[in-house]
């Protein structure tokens, strides 16, 4: 009797086996903590709309030493999470100029650039540059 | 020149005795300018003839010779000792059904490449007395890096993707989609899209990349796939914004205006 092919199982770990299938875990893993950043800005919106004093208690919140170490994760793993995806952007967007291709770097560049400037008027409108 | 003692341990898999695979080592004296095939082929021809392998070219262009060496998928005839150390382990190309020892069953793989149309669908076909199709230099140069493709499977031994979901048409596949699709002298996107736009498709991927660390001919399959998503968005915009405005090739604007 001849067995069938063999199909090797895939363990549950598959993605500890290599260095390259951890970091790709840990840049999806990151829109968790964008997610969780989203849910801290709706809870603050309804606060808001409950008078000031629940707003008070929201920030209040957020500035205790427990909001603040979420918020240093929260950033930390913003910046991972777009400098991963920036990184990628030349082969998701590959330009053009005639028949030369612009150098990934030029790309990822401009992506960096456009957060700057982002960044700026976010923070401008927000009373922080002022 | 000079001798080096390595230990090759190999997965071998005999349906006929073996219900599971297992190692086997053997120990191989090797040229310094030998690549693992050598190896291999030393092993066959030396300590053990029952040992299974593909092979063909020995020159990196059949694709018949890839293998996971070292957890690394890899063209066996361009892996290097030199570059390995003494205790090197070969297993076959992980993500597929084993047949014997390092052959791994083709037929999923085949039927994936089949079903994304992978050959020129010209609008109006050019009659042979007519001459060829006419492509300029910049023309050829968007899709060229897409052609390179052997059918090693090495993108697909290394894709979790692929590993999980069975149904994933896959890197290569993929990749070989969007080389005719951007192909000036190709108007097939509309024939192509029902496969490589579906959930099994293009969306099927993530976008691990790894597929494009391990290709041997550097084809980058991962930017071709996240290429095809947004061409296919944009596609899905313009039915949705324009109902019946996209030509039933999909993609003849975007040839006219690849820069000629």
């Amino acid at each position: 009797m001849t067995n069938p092919p063999y199909i090797r199982p895939i363990p549950a770990s598959w993605w500890l086996r290599q260095g390259r299938y951890v970091r790709y875990m840990i840049r999806e893993a990151t829109c968790l903590f964008i997610g969780l950043h989203a849910l801290v800005l709706l809870v603050g919106v309804y606060r808001l709309s409950q008078g000031r004093d629940a707003f008070d208690a929201f920030l209040a919140a957020l500035w205790s030493p427990a909001g603040q170490v979420m918020g240093a994760v929260i950033v930390l793993m913003a910046v991972v999470h777009s400098v991963t995806w920036f990184n990628l952007t030349p082969k998701a967007m590959p330009l053009w100029i005639g028949d030369r291709k612009v150098p990934g770097w030029i790309i990822v560049g401009g992506h960096y650039g456009g957060w700057i400037v982002v960044s700026a008027v976010v923070l401008f409108l927000a009373g922080g540059l002022s | 020149m000079s001798e080096r003692q390595i230990t090759l341990e190999v997965l071998r898999y005999r349906p006929e005795s073996e219900s599971e695979p297992v190692f086997q080592s053997y120990s191989v004296p090797c040229q310094e300018e030998w690549v693992v095939l050598d190896a291999l082929n030393y092993i066959k021809d030396n300590l053990d003839r029952t040992l299974s392998y593909r092979w063909s070219c020995h020159m990196a262009v059949c694709g018949s010779c890839g293998m996971v060496i070292n957890d690394n998928p890899m063209l066996s005839c361009k892996a290097f000792l030199r570059d390995l150390p003494d205790h090197i382990r070969v297993e076959p190309l992980h993500n597929f059904p084993i047949e014997r020892d390092l052959m791994v069953e083709l037929d999923d793989f085949m039927d994936k490449l089949k079903s994304v149309k992978p050959y020129l669908i010209p609008d109006q076909p050019v009659a042979e007395e007519d001459g060829t199709y006419r492509q300029s230099s910049a023309q050829l140069k968007k899709y060229k890096p897409f052609a390179m493709c052997i059918n090693c499977m090495a993108c697909y031994s290394v894709c979790p993707q692929y590993g999980l979901n069975e149904g994933f048409v896959g890197p290569a596949a993929l990749a070989l989609a969007h080389r005719y699709n951007v192909d000036s002298r190709d108007q097939g996107r509309r024939a192509r899209e029902d496969v490589v736009a579906s959930n099994t498709g293009i969306w099927e991927c993530t976008f691990v990349g790894a597929c494009s660390e391990v290709c041997p001919k550097n084809v980058d399959p991962a930017a071709a796939i996240q290429q095809t998503k947004i061409a296919s968005t944009v596609d899905y915009f313009k039915d949705l914004l324009m109902p019946g405005k996209r030509d039933k090739s999909g993609n003849a604007k975007q040839a006219a205006g690849d820069g000629a």
